[in-house]
């Protein structure tokens, strides 16, 4: 099989952006053209957040996939789909508190209190946070090792997200119990370094 | 396409739940959405897009392009006490954002797949512990009884609200008018089950995983009370399918999903009646489902809601929530000697 070149990982990688962000025009747009319901909020933070658990998908997929296929140049996109994880969870926070919430903010910290799938997708907002900003190469080489060991909190995401999905549906589980086994499949593949990386921690 | 009543005012009898005047959402700052879209060009492409995808998918599958659901004007009076002096939801926002998973699960779901649905013939059977069954057809539901229009709050559990402007007439009209046995003590209701016509009832995915045919009731101190009505109509023409078409039950105190849609049968019982969200999950969805903001939903917090009124996406607001959604005086009563957070 051929080698992605540098070249090839360039046209790669504008695929990506373009995969990426022609979903969220295409909000915009059926947003903007009444073409998202009555009342588009449920709509506009169910979107986004299946864009977040999407592109969460895509990043714990590209390992396994470099590996497979000898591609290591591959690697070089998670930073790029990792950072898209980061912004469809932005936009799906941001449109909880401003389009359901409508900025209460004392409400939204009792809620993420009370209410155990918000709590569970905040900790998933929390650790995507800290990766993104230490997603530079000028902090990752400053961190040295510790970086890895951070950014292996990606398989606690790849955990919880699934399950604040899971958990936040009334009724319709068959959708959010598929996520569920995809990630389930994605962490056994890495069940050996997840293990080390435990092993560590502790 | 929908004729705005605007909002409906001026009442002589005000009822404790109408809102103040000074509750009432000012008139929107915002432009309205439409202008927007079209100092930025594009009102074109909204008006084309959805045509040319629908056109585009119906060519795929090779069936002809369908005319949407008509409806039909009806005569109706006003009664004093059922007129809110509130901002009524948009009618376009009402028939487009529904809770109704026989045709999806999605909130415009309804909208799109309910179109082609079939009310005529239609039968509503009315049976049980009665002096005689009735069965209504289609035409019986809008002459038989003197439609009148009733403005009532619609309180979803997800915690969003409305102000519909329903026509029909009163529940209890329709079980006096059936003659209700002394040996009554619940009135079981039921949607149609047509997986034919209803994609959710032949699919679980697109369904829910709810058991069809839906299925709802009260008790009949409940149901003869004088606020549950059988609506056959909104914004003052007959009823959209994605709103439950031909008739409806609407509950005003109560949320959103024991309102039952689509409905062809009513039975007398003297049992309480198995309810669909409550055979789901009874632990979030009880056989009342009063509206109460002490009581909250595992996932929702009752205690306030978002309002969907006239205007775009930033000009909703959070109003807290009234004990049995401000109808307390009508109803109150019904629960005197119940535990509600026991029988939420």
């Amino acid at each position: 099989m051929k080698r992605l070149t540098p070249r090839g990982l360039f046209w790669l990688k504008g695929l990506l952006h373009l995969s990426f962000l022609t979903p969220i025009i295409y909000l915009v747009v059926m947003v903007l053209t009444d073409n998202a319901g009555g009342d588009p909020v449920q709509y506009i933070i169910h979107y986004t957040g299946m864009g977040a658990i999407n592109a969460l998908v895509v990043t714990l997929l590209i390992s396994p996939i470099a590996k497979r296929f000898r591609q290591g140049l591959l690697l070089q996109t998670r930073r790029l789909v990792g950072l898209y994880v980061f912004a469809y969870a932005s936009l799906h926070i941001a449109a909880f508190i401003s389009l359901d919430l409508l900025f209460a903010w004392g409400f939204l910290f009792e809620e993420i209190i009370k209410r155990p799938y918000i709590l569970v997708g905040a900790a998933c907002f929390i650790i995507a946070t800290f990766l993104a900003l230490t997603s530079f190469q000028a902090i990752k080489r400053k961190m040295g090792k510790g970086w890895q060991s951070l950014h292996n909190w990606v398989y606690v995401m790849a955990l919880l997200a699934p399950i604040h999905f899971y958990w936040s549906v009334k009724s319709e589980i068959i959708e959010p119990s598929i996520y569920i086994g995809v990630f389930v499949l994605l962490l056994w593949y890495r069940r050996k370094t997840i293990k080390q990386w435990l092993f560590k921690l502790k | 396409m929908a004729s705005k009543k605007g909002f409906t005012k001026g009442i002589s009898n005000t009822p404790s739940w109408s809102l103040k005047e000074n509750e009432v959402t000012p008139e929107s700052v915002f432009s309205d959405r439409r202008n927007i879209i079209k100092a930025m060009g594009l009102g074109a492409l909204g008006a084309s897009l959805p045509g040319q995808v629908q056109a585009g998918l119906f060519d795929l599958f090779g069936s002809e392009d369908k005319p949407p659901f008509a409806v039909q004007g009806l005569d109706y009076s006003k009664p004093n006490q059922f007129q809110i002096v509130d901002r009524l939801t948009p009618e376009d926002k009402i028939i487009r954002h529904n809770n109704f998973y026989e045709f999806g699960t999605s909130k415009q779901d309804p909208f799109e797949n309910a179109q082609q649905f079939q009310v005529n013939p239609w039968e509503l059977r009315i049976e049980g512990l009665v002096d005689k069954s009735l069965t209504l057809d289609l035409n019986d539901l809008t002459t038989k009884f003197d439609l009148e229009e009733r403005i009532y709050r619609l309180r979803c559990v997800e915690a969003w609200s409305m102000v519909v402007p329903w026509v029909g007439f009163s529940l209890a009209e329709l079980l006096k008018m059936a003659g209700v046995s002394s040996k009554a003590t619940h009135v079981a209701f039921e949607t149609l089950f047509d997986p034919d016509q209803m994609p959710g009832q032949k699919n679980r995915l697109m369904g829910g995983g709810i058991h069809y045919p839906y299925v709802e009731g009260l008790t009949i101190n409940e149901a003869m009370n004088e606020l549950p009505f059988l609506a056959v109509g909104l914004y003052g023409k007959t009823l959209p399918p994605q709103n439950g078409a031909p008739v409806r039950l609407v509950l005003p105190w109560k949320y959103g999903f024991k309102s039952i849609k689509s409905v062809v049968r009513i039975r007398v019982t003297d049992k309480q009646p198995p309810t669909s969200w409550n055979q789901l999950a009874p632990h979030e969805y009880g056989f009342y489902a009063n509206v109460n903001p002490q009581v909250d939903h595992p996932r929702w917090s009752q205690a306030s809601e978002r309002s969907i009124g006239e205007g775009g996406l930033f000009s909703a607001k959070r109003i807290p929530t009234q004990m049995f959604n401000g109808y307390g005086e009508q109803v109150a009563d019904l629960y005197k000697n119940l535990d509600l957070r026991k029988y939420y």
